[in-house]
């Protein structure tokens, strides 16, 4: 579904990701952890399309498509979502606006008629719903004033409505108490299917005791250094990231 | 001396001679004024980017009555409607059910000394078209509020203009203490192609603890020449709300005044503008500090299209004595073509030294990061574009106190943004 492949991308001319290799097959669950700085929330942008970081090599391939040829609308109306770690408040917008006329380009694109405005409240209010979200952050600015965690609950209320291929969680959890946590993570739960894959980016083991992963990667200076399965988070919990130093010096990947 | 004023002043002259009402001795003192302020040009600071032309040339004449006519409602804002039609009083306000606290009246019936006192004292001396109206405005809208009068109900003032007439309408509105109302005045949308002239002015006097929710909806556009204006007078501790929204015209002048004349006195005000095609507007602030202690704020934003050009002059007089002000303002603005125009000043004299004023005039810039955001969940960049610019107004719009009118306000808004893209 999403095959990644000896991925090299910029910032600012600063090398970040270098060589990074991830396949993700449908229905699957990938958690990538790793230190600050490793490269976890480029890898989200990369993929994502955003302006300024740029692809020097390396292919992403996603449902056979050149991922990397797209612009980011393509990309989203492909399937491909990002929760964002700091959503984006954007007063004047309204958050019903902004999502109906996402699920509108959507359908469009796959040759669907655009939903009535009613079918489409009733959509965004059962998904509000099911994230906890009062319905009045609907009419509001879209994210406008939400704290960390309403702003959280709205991109997983976004990715309900738009449902995605694969969604990638950039630190869905950070700054959430464990109330929101459990809403986080059983929003995306109710999402998993065989169809749908999530790459969850995280630097603590504590969402993937409510996630729970296929696989864990541990990501560091830009590259996957080792992989294994939801016990490797579990070690990373105990031993910390101290390790990954004589490990990369190790030359492994 | 044009054609317009020419006439104007013939009319001023016999009108004033013929008139003994309790206003007519201000009348009087406004012609005799009018008659020594010179026409203002280009040369002429504070019209320097409004072309009176439209206006010099123009054949228009004056309602003996206005024609009546029905009054749009606005969905769930229950309101009080008054109607006046080429400046003209169509509805009989002694007949409306007014809420209790509240008497509506006009100038002509209302014999109480407080009318002609206020008459004119908030409303700068100065200006040529505030002088006119002195003159030519029959039907004088008086509301009171009484002390601790607590008005849910908003009162609506309507105004519409017909082809070939002018009109001159004029409203005074007192709270007294501790009161609370909603003042709506609308200037109505008409057809295309029809020329008027209105000069609408509103004085409004707040005294201590009140609070006043106020909208000026200038709506107007095309060939209906406009020039007027609103002006407030705070007293100790009384607080304004007022959010102003202008669509340009062949000719469209507007000054808002906010005078701080009692401590603690606290006054927000947002202004939006959407001018397209050959439009013209020019809108004029000013907010007096006389007293310390005091706060204003100031959002003003405005988008132009076409050729259209918008002018926002934004004035803030903080006076010797008035240590402890707050005042901000801030203009952004947002040109959508090249040839549109859009000319934006701040204004501050400080005379006092200790207190924060702060001031920002920009053109607003495209925030990347909403952009980003709103693409990656697959809305076009275009549809984008779309949505921010209008976000920039509609952050305002979203603001209002009053949901059924901001409920009201945002498809008329939306279409007008939709026609300056085309």
């Amino acid at each position: 579904m999403l095959e990644i492949s000896q991925l090299q991308a910029s910032v600012e001319e600063k090398n970040i990701l270098k060589g990074l290799s991830l396949n993700v097959k449908p229905g699957e669950v990938h958690a990538i952890m790793g230190p600050n700085g490793a490269g976890k929330s480029t890898l989200g942008y990369v993929l994502s399309g955003k302006e300024g970081y740029e692809v020097d090599s390396g292919s992403v391939t996603f449902n056979d498509k050149d991922l990397l040829d797209m612009e980011p609308e393509e990309r989203a109306r492909e399937g491909l979502f990002l929760a964002f770690q700091y959503p984006t408040e954007i007063p004047g917008v309204s958050n019903l606006e902004f999502m109906k006329a996402a699920v509108d380009a959507k359908r469009k694109a796959n040759g669907e008629e655009e939903l009535s405005s009613a079918d489409f409240l009733k959509k965004a209010k059962a998904a509000c719903a099911q994230v906890n979200l009062p319905l009045a952050f609907l009419k509001r600015g879209v994210n406008e004033g939400f704290s960390g965690g309403e702003k959280k609950r709205n991109e997983i209320m976004q990715m309900l409505l738009l449902e995605p291929k694969v969604c990638i969680l950039d630190e869905s959890d950070s700054g959430l108490d464990i109330d929101a946590l459990k809403v986080v993570a059983d929003g995306v739960n109710s999402q998993r299917n065989s169809d749908r894959s999530f790459i969850v980016v995280t630097h603590y083991q504590r969402l993937l005791d409510y996630i729970k992963p296929d696989f864990v990667h541990v990501l560091s200076d830009g590259k996957i250094v080792k992989s294994g399965d939801a016990s490797l988070a579990h070690e990373l919990e105990a031993e910390g990231y101290a390790w990954l130093e004589t490990y990369s010096e190790d030359g492994a990947a | 001396m044009n054609p317009w004023l020419e006439n104007a002043l013939e009319q001023a002259v016999s009108k004033v001679e013929q008139q003994s009402d309790a206003l007519s001795n201000i009348r009087a003192a406004s012609l005799a004024q009018l008659q020594q302020t010179p026409w203002p040009t280009r040369k002429t600071e504070a019209w320097k980017y409004t072309s009176l032309k439209p206006l010099e040339s123009a054949t228009l004449r004056a309602a003996e009555a206005g024609e009546s006519s029905a009054v749009d409602p606005i969905a769930g804002l229950n309101s009080l409607d008054i109607l006046v039609v080429d400046g003209r009083l169509v509805t009989n306000v002694a007949d409306l059910t007014v809420p209790q606290g509240m008497t509506i009246s006009t100038a002509n019936d209302n014999t109480a000394s407080w009318v002609e006192e206020a008459f004119g004292r908030a409303k700068p001396k100065q200006h040529v078209f505030g002088l006119v109206n002195d003159i030519f405005a029959d039907d004088v809208i008086v509301i009171d509020v009484a002390e601790n009068a607590v008005v849910e109900t908003p009162v609506r003032i309507v105004h519409q203009a017909n082809s070939g007439f002018e009109g001159h309408s004029r409203v005074l509105v007192r709270l007294g203490k501790n009161a609370k109302a909603t003042v709506i005045e609308e200037y109505a949308a008409l057809q295309a192609d029809t020329k008027s002239f209105t000069t609408g002015f509103a004085e409004y006097f707040i005294a201590e603890d009140a609070h006043l929710e106020h909208y000026r909806f200038e709506l107007q556009t095309g060939e209906a020449l406009s020039s007027g204006g609103c002006h407030f007078a705070l007293s100790t501790k009384a607080e304004l709300n007022s959010t102003f929204v202008g669509l340009g015209s062949d000719m469209s002048r507007t000054d808002l005044d906010i005078l701080h004349q009692g401590e603690f006195a606290d006054a927000k005000l947002n202004a939006i503008y959407l001018i397209n095609g050959e439009e013209q507007f020019d809108l004029h602030s000013t907010i007096e500090h006389e007293v310390p202690n005091c706060t204003s704020l100031e959002n003003v934003r405005g988008i132009a299209g076409g050729q259209g050009k918008a002018t926002f002059n934004g004035r803030i007089h903080i006076h010797r004595d008035a240590q402890k002000t707050l005042a901000e303002l801030n203009n952004r603005n947002l040109l959508l073509t090249d040839t549109a125009q859009i000319n934006t000043k701040p204004e501050l004299e400080i005379y006092a030294d200790d207190v924060r004023c702060a001031h920002g005039a920009t053109v607003a810039e495209l925030d990347q990061d909403a952009l980003y955001y709103l693409m990656s969940r697959g809305v076009s960049k275009d549809k984008a574009l779309v949505m921010l610019n209008f976000g920039f107004i509609n952050a305002l719009v979203d603001e209002m106190p009053n949901e059924a009118l901001s409920e009201w306000l945002r498809p008329i808004l939306q279409k007008r943004f939709a026609e300056m893209g085309e």
